[in-house]
């Protein structure tokens, strides 16, 4: 049966951490990811799990263990934060490339510099070319739900890939809120155990992994990566519906919230949608067609879904929590409007970079977005594509 | 689809090939006769050594085979040529040419 607590985002991943029991975590600390391996060692010196707990000297160890220990056979996960995962960035690349299905809980927060310790989507989209699955979470729930589906997904045979739990440091991992815990034996049942076919450690079969690749060999390597995030697809909506079936929350590449007939819509990623849904139920109420899109999944990118989703709608505005300094909008917003280029025909997009650095996004500044689509589907002119919200400036800015 | 190294060539594709380029066996360096990289020799000289094996173990390329607690002569399909033999040699054992000039 499952229970309500209140639990903080990081206290709903440790917790998730301690019930699926993995063989090896390797722990570094840094803010806001810190609590998650704090919470776990207690786990370790209490004996409620049997994990191996490494603490290194760096995370560029850290994920070097996890490396070592998943290809010897065993499940390994750590978490991390901003500079820490740019400190794994090569080790990143090692672990997707040798197809090693470990389990990061990011905790965004911005990248240095300068030094901000607050929240936004930096760290993880400057990751999002290395070959990780990336799923994103709005809540602490949704935290604890992804999760417990992360380590299914990415040991999918026909995947293999590593993969990334995100929540927004400080608003989910640190919040507290009631949400529902299930049990220890039926997350168990549902997790399983990790069987890869080959691994180091098996003496029957020796292995050799993570060899020199020379030009005619990487290609081919490639290409398979790339398939295999392609089938990751799959693998994440068929998790999803066993995840729905056990214990009866529902998840897909996206949540469409009020998208039915709706004319203006947001697309954004993590904790702003619970702020985007309260601003779109008053401007419902008031009579505007207004909807939100929340992407869960951002690798691998479900473009065409993506795109149908928003085929109906005349405008959108894709909101972007990190500055990826195109000099012509963030990373989101290239994904989405690349995916919308083959829709016969296309709603208005625009591009806003808000919230970096911690910096606060009120339903009253989505109301703003959401009027200024308003007028755009309206008098059907767009105006400036690539737009910033919430900066102080000597300027009447946009929004 | 584990495979040997033998089995892995440049005619496999993308569909066929390992994940991660996985090889289902360790040492396959041993195949690869990287000894023609070679620009300097060593030469052992079996009357001066005294069987020390101070080299062996410095050896970085692992290519001076040590049986029954004896050095024999090089492994020249993979000795590059370094020197570091030679240097660490307290005997003048191990002494340099050319390659191609012995």
């Amino acid at each position: 049966m499952s229970r309500r607590d209140r639990l903080s985002g990081n206290e709903a991943v440790a917790y998730a951490m301690r019930q699926i029991n993995p063989d090896v975590f390797a722990a570094f600390p840094i803010t806001p990811s810190t609590e998650i391996p704090q919470y776990f060692a207690q786990y370790v010196a209490d004996g409620q799990v049997d994990t191996e707990f490494v603490t290194v000297e760096s995370e560029h160890s850290s994920m070097s263990t996890c490396i070592g220990a998943e290809a010897a056979g065993v499940r390994a996960v750590t978490a991390t934060s901003s500079c820490g995962l740019a400190y794994m960035y090569e080790m990143l690349y090692v672990a997707a490339s040798a197809r090693l299905p470990i389990t990061l809980a990011c905790v965004n927060r911005a990248l240095t510099g300068p030094i901000n310790i607050n929240n936004d989507h930096s760290d993880s989209m400057g990751a999002r070319d290395a070959g990780w699955i990336q799923i994103y979470s709005e809540n602490n729930q949704e935290a604890y739900d992804n999760y417990l589906q992360a380590m299914r997904i990415a040991e999918t045979p026909d995947v293999r890939l590593p993969i990334m739990i995100c929540q927004d440091g400080f608003i989910t991992s640190h919040a507290v809120e009631n949400i529902e815990l299930e049990d220890d034996q039926a997350v168990k049942a549902f997790v399983g155990e990790y069987e890869p076919e080959n691994y180091l450690l098996k003496h029957e079969n020796p292995l050799a992994v993570g060899p020199y690749d020379t030009s005619p060999y990487y290609m081919e390597h490639k290409v398979q990566q790339a398939q295999a995030m392609k089938n990751a697809k799959t693998a994440i909506l068929d998790v999803a519906a066993d995840f729905a079936r056990t214990f009866g929350r529902t998840y897909g590449f996206f949540e469409e919230y009020r998208m039915e007939d709706a004319e203006a819509a947001i697309v954004l990623i993590g904790s702003t949608a619970g702020t985007a849904k309260t601003c779109v139920d008053q401007m419902r109420a008031a009579g505007h067609k207004v909807g939100l899109i929340k992407l869960r999944v951002f690798r691998p990118f479900p473009a065409e879904e993506l795109a149908a989703a928003l085929s109906h709608v005349k405008a959108a505005a894709v909101m972007d929590k990190s500055e990826g300094f195109s000099g012509c909008g963030g990373p989101v917003f290239a994904d989405t409007r690349s995916a919308c280029y083959d829709l016969k025909e296309r709603p208005r997009l625009i591009n806003i970079v808000y919230g970096l650095g911690g910096r606060d996004c009120a339903v009253e500044d989505l109301e703003r977005v959401y009027q200024y689509l308003l007028r755009i589907a309206r008098t059907g002119e767009e105006g400036p594509v690539y737009l910033h919200m919430g900066q102080r400036s000597l300027d009447k800015e946009v929004l | 689809m584990t495979r040997s190294a033998l089995d892995i060539n440049e005619q496999i594709p993308w569909q066929e090939i390992t994940p991660g380029g996985e090889i289902a066996e360790g040492g396959t360096a041993r195949m690869i006769k990287t000894g023609a990289w070679r620009q300097n020799c060593p030469v052992w000289d079996a009357d001066k050594c005294k069987q020390c094996l101070l080299c062996a173990p410095f050896c970085p390329d692992s290519s001076i085979p040590v049986k029954d607690c004896l050095r024999g002569d090089f492994d020249y399909d993979h000795c590059k040529g370094c020197g570091i033999c030679w240097q660490v040699c307290p005997f003048d054992a191990i002494h340099m040419v050319k390659e191609g000039e012995e």
